[in-house]
């Protein structure tokens, strides 16, 4: 078993917008892209889980073959440099991704 | 046939700054447009609910003295796009200061063009009152004509087309307001006849700087050419290179779908894009551009939310860390008790337990381990005093709270600082993040010749 942060060349987190999150996820090589796509541990279900949220608030979960990656993109509970916020930009929130195991 | 049009991008983010070699190498290979992006929302509302820009005035002179001295005299147009940071008038303003003194201490010549992003408040309460405003997105209220009455200016994303008009009419530096990212770059390639969904794509590239490249940087330069039915881009510095994946990755960066993207008046659909390498040059074809109507731009405006006050301090007593969240949110409350005079809804208390869960808050699911916390302890209100009162009372309740089994009676706190306290001004929220339908092109362009 490997966690996905050893699979993936790129592992991050930024804004897509001050209210949203988007999640990326990029490989170097087709086999270990292949794997974590065919697995199906990247679901809806699964970001949810992590990031204590509703089906409702991830907008996107797409995987794009030519890039090699995954993008999940989600709402904020508060936007961008708003009062409350704690990453203005959005850059540290990939962390809960990194453990899941393939 | 049109001859390939060849676009230098210096950096990411004009005042970034980029090494001058990488930059005359672009110079040497005689670039059709030298395009810069100077904008992002990505440091929160405060620019541009305060006026202010990104980066120092001294940095993005450093890098606009090395884009027009070079640009002017090989007469290669200059485009700026959401100059200042924001966009919003003072932004320009601050950006035209810089130019015009540039000007002087090299007696150039130049005809300068200066497109407007601003909104006049009346016409968004207009286009809110026929319906043609929307929220971007579910987390984003519907616009009211208080929110606009509270909001410091609204601007909005230009689109390729006053900047396309702002080239015709011969313009040596186009200086614009809040732009959509890659608009200044696709708007070159559609003034030399290019296909908008390759000029558009190769903006969406660029416009980060070298950040495409392996290893990535927002400060360095890149080029990116432009042909008939496909585009190139490589690296300017021998030390990194553009591979296919990190070229692609790009395509992914800040945007929410990965081959979807929205711009003002189209969208962008890169599901099926080709993306080649040979010898760290990375050719993308099939880029496709697909024109929406209504046509629709996206709204940026922010207002004040309140007052801030912070304390930073190092909590390295192991008692007081097992027990920080529990007595925290009993220093809340004496805190009330104390100040029963002032609404609670006049402010708000948080801490911050950096090392615990300070990022993630209540989605870190980690346990905590470790030996010292920092605690940020931040307070907003609706005035400074309020603000700077509730966050003293705080800090000193915190300091001195006296919790069970405690040995350390002098104090529970590590300030870094003296003062602890940093008074931090006026906060802002985005209050405007919509879409507006428009008929007709709402961006009003100017022109200056200087020194002639």
């Amino acid at each position: 078993m490997r966690t996905l942060y050893e699979l993936a060349k790129v592992l991050r987190s930024k804004n897509s917008g001050p209210f949203e999150l988007t999640l990326d996820i990029l490989f170097d090589s087709i086999e270990d892209y292949q794997l974590v796509k065919d697995s199906g541990k990247i679901s809806v279900n699964a970001i949810c889980d992590l990031y204590n949220l509703s089906k409702e608030e991830v907008r996107h979960l797409v995987f794009y073959d030519q890039a090699l990656g995954v993008k999940i993109t989600i709402l904020r509970d508060i936007p961008s440099g708003s009062i409350g916020d704690r990453d203005v930009y959005g850059a540290q929130q990939h962390a809960p991704l990194m453990n899941i195991r393939f | 046939m049109v001859e390939d049009i060849r676009i230098l991008s210096p950096c990411g983010m004009l005042g970034y700054g980029f090494p001058i070699e990488s930059f005359m190498n672009g110079i040497k290979e005689k670039p059709h447009g030298i395009i810069v992006d100077a904008g992002s929302t990505d440091a929160g509302p405060h620019k541009l609910g305060a006026g202010v820009s990104i980066v120092s005035r001294r940095a993005a002179k450093k890098d606009l003295e090395i884009i027009i001295t070079n640009g002017t005299v090989n007469k290669i147009p200059i485009i700026i796009g959401s100059a200042g940071g924001a966009g919003a008038k003072k932004h320009v303003d601050w950006t035209l200061d810089i130019i015009d003194q540039i000007f002087q201490e090299h007696t150039i010549s130049a005809k300068v063009a200066v497109i407007w992003g601003d909104i006049p408040n009346d016409m968004v309460m207009t286009a809110n009152d026929l319906g043609k405003v929307t929220p971007l997105s579910p987390n984003i209220k519907p616009m009211t004509n208080d929110i606009i009455r509270e909001t410091n200016g609204i601007v909005a994303q230009m689109g390729h087309e006053p900047i396309l008009e702002a080239l015709e009419n011969g313009a040596d530096i186009i200086v614009c307001g809040r732009a959509y990212d890659p608009a200044p770059f696709a708007a070159l390639g559609i003034f030399h006849k290019k296909d908008p969904g390759l000029a558009y794509h190769l903006g969406k590239i660029l416009e980060c700087g070298a950040l495409c490249a392996e290893p990535g940087t927002t400060k360095d330069c890149i080029m990116g050419t432009l042909k008939n039915d496909c585009f190139t881009v490589k690296s300017l510095n021998p030390n990194r290179r553009c591979t296919s994946i990190s070229v692609a990755a790009h395509t992914f960066y800040e945007k929410e779908h990965p081959y979807i993207l929205h711009g003002p008046g189209f969208i962008l659909n890169l599901k099926n894009c080709c993306y080649k390498e040979d010898e760290g040059v990375v050719e993308v074809s099939n880029s496709q551009y697909i024109p929406i109507k209504p046509y629709l731009i996206k709204l940026e405006g922010a207002r004040q939310a309140g007052y801030r006050t912070v304390v930073i301090a190092g909590v390295r007593d192991p008692i007081l860390i097992n027990h920080i969240e529990e007595i925290e949110k009993e220093v809340e409350a004496q805190v009330q008790r104390y100040y029963d005079e002032i609404p609670t809804e006049d402010y708000t208390i948080r801490f911050y337990n950096y090392g615990m869960n300070a990022v993630l808050g209540e989605k870190e699911k980690e346990r905590f381990t470790g030996h010292e916390i920092g605690v940020l302890l931040e307070v907003t209100g609706n005035s400074q005093e309020i603000a700077n009162s509730i966050c003293a009372t705080a800090r000193s309740t915190l300091l001195h709270y006296g919790l069970e089994n405690r040995k350390s009676t002098a104090g529970n706190l590590a300030f870094p600082f003296a003062p602890s306290d940093i008074e931090f001004g006026p906060v802002y929220e985005f209050s405007v993040y919509h879409l507006m339908e428009v008929d007709v092109n709402p961006f009003k362009i100017e022109y200056r010749q200087v020194n002639k």
